[in-house]
């Protein structure tokens, strides 16, 4: 049994506290990885997407979500891993963008923007070291005014 | 209906596993460091694409079984990869090569399979074509860089087209069950595929200064699971685990 009174939204608040097991400073809402909370008699259903398909950090995220809900005493809790819709990183939030920057990864361009900027310096002089970089979803770029290699989270749509 | 998807999910998803599984032997071999975690990267990637088309093959068997299972517990004749993929994994530009085949393979055939009548079918295949366009410009890329560089390079990247070239025509196969699920538009023509495929790969043949091999003996027997030796062996490291240890996990 769900405690009565419990709302999707009040769900959604804890879960900020999920964040990706690889980029601590983002939550896996402002990820586009959580797609929906829905709460019947029974149970919690927590809807997730995975980034890429072969992505590891999908089970640390489904023990987090599971772990975070129990600190609430919330013991009936059901994760459905989804593959539709397909992620891109059109779902990640400007929070996210914002927060991923800070901790000095380039966010993902947009289409209206086409330079990679580097994350320390902000200079639109970079260039690409490798298409792959510490995890599937970024690759690893160099900025020529600063001279640091940087990780940039790639586009994916 | 159900067992012919079963079987096409197998096909896609032991030609993925086997390409993952290859490339994963790169793992602490690459080039340099930068091109050793690219080449895990798309290990990765493959991997999680079989892993999804396992599913779907769980979900349309008439079993009970697990995507685990059927990476795991099946032998030789029993998967259906086209023996490209389980070939020994070579020197850097024979990967390299086989990997832009199949690329370009995946592109062309996962761009069909998006809008198959099966919905979950076009679903997963439009998740794993988002990841094998970004495969296919650094294996391209790669292609490009190898066969236009050294006299040597070049020579490796020629030996590897030689050795590679027999092997593409049986990605094209179809066997009875094939042909009926593109009757009902679940699967596209793999005859339309090889036109597109052949027409790509031999623009970046030529690109590439490499001369296409002459018409020869041509490989096949992964629809009937009649494989090369390698399969085995790669059965053996991949399986050890499971068959030691079975329903061991961690």
């Amino acid at each position: 049994m769900v405690m009565s009174g419990l709302t999707a939204r009040q769900v959604l608040a804890w879960l900020q506290a999920v964040k990706d097991p690889e980029i601590p400073v983002i939550s896996i809402q402002d990820l586009g990885v959580l797609q929906a909370v829905e709460i019947t008699n029974e149970q919690i259903v927590v809807k997730i997407i995975p980034t890429y398909s072969g992505c590891p950090a999908m089970y640390v995220i489904q023990d987090e979500i599971r772990q975070t809900l129990a600190e609430h005493g919330q013991h009936e809790v059901d994760i459905q891993l989804l593959n539709t819709p397909a992620w891109n990183t059109d779902m990640i939030t400007a929070r996210g963008r914002a927060a991923m920057k800070l901790y000095g990864i380039a966010p993902p361009i947009s289409a209206s923007d086409q330079v990679i900027q580097c994350p320390q310096c902000g200079s639109e002089k970079t260039t690409c070291i490798s298409q792959f970089g510490s995890t599937a979803c970024k690759a690893l770029y160099r900025c020529e005014s600063c001279l640091e290699p940087f990780d940039y989270f790639k586009c994916h749509a | 209906m159900n067992q012919d998807l079963y079987q096409f999910a197998l096909r896609l998803a032991d030609t993925s596993l086997t390409m993952g599984q290859r490339l994963a032997e790169w793992c602490g071999h690459g080039p340099y460091l930068e091109e050793d975690v690219a080449l895990t990267n798309v290990s990765l990637d493959l991997i999680g694409h079989a892993q999804m088309f396992y599913q779907l093959a769980c979900d349309n068997s008439e079993t009970s079984t697990s995507p685990d299972d059927l990476a795991f517990l099946r032998d030789v004749p029993e998967y259906r990869n086209p023996l490209i993929t389980e070939l020994p994994r070579g020197d850097f530009a024979y990967t390299t090569l086989k990997q832009y085949f199949i690329d370009v393979y995946h592109l062309h055939l996962y761009q069909q399979l998006s809008v198959s009548s099966d919905e979950q079918l076009a679903a997963l295949a439009q998740k794993a074509l988002m990841e094998v366009k970004y495969h296919l410009s650094r294996s391209e890329a790669w292609c490009q860089r190898l066969s236009l560089s050294t006299e040597e390079a070049h020579e490796k990247m020629q030996k590897a087209l030689d050795d590679l070239w027999f092997y593409t025509p049986e990605l094209f196969e179809t066997d009875e069950s094939m042909q009926r699920l593109m009757t009902a538009s679940v699967i596209p023509d793999m005859g339309a595929i090889q036109t597109v495929w052949q027409q790509q790969t031999e623009q970046l043949l030529e690109d590439c200064q490499l001369a296409k091999p002459e018409n020869g003996w041509m490989a096949t027997g992964g629809l009937v699971g009649e494989h090369t030796e390698h399969l085995g062996y790669m059965l053996a490291d991949m399986q050890f685990l499971q068959r030691a240890y079975p329903g061991c996990e961690w």
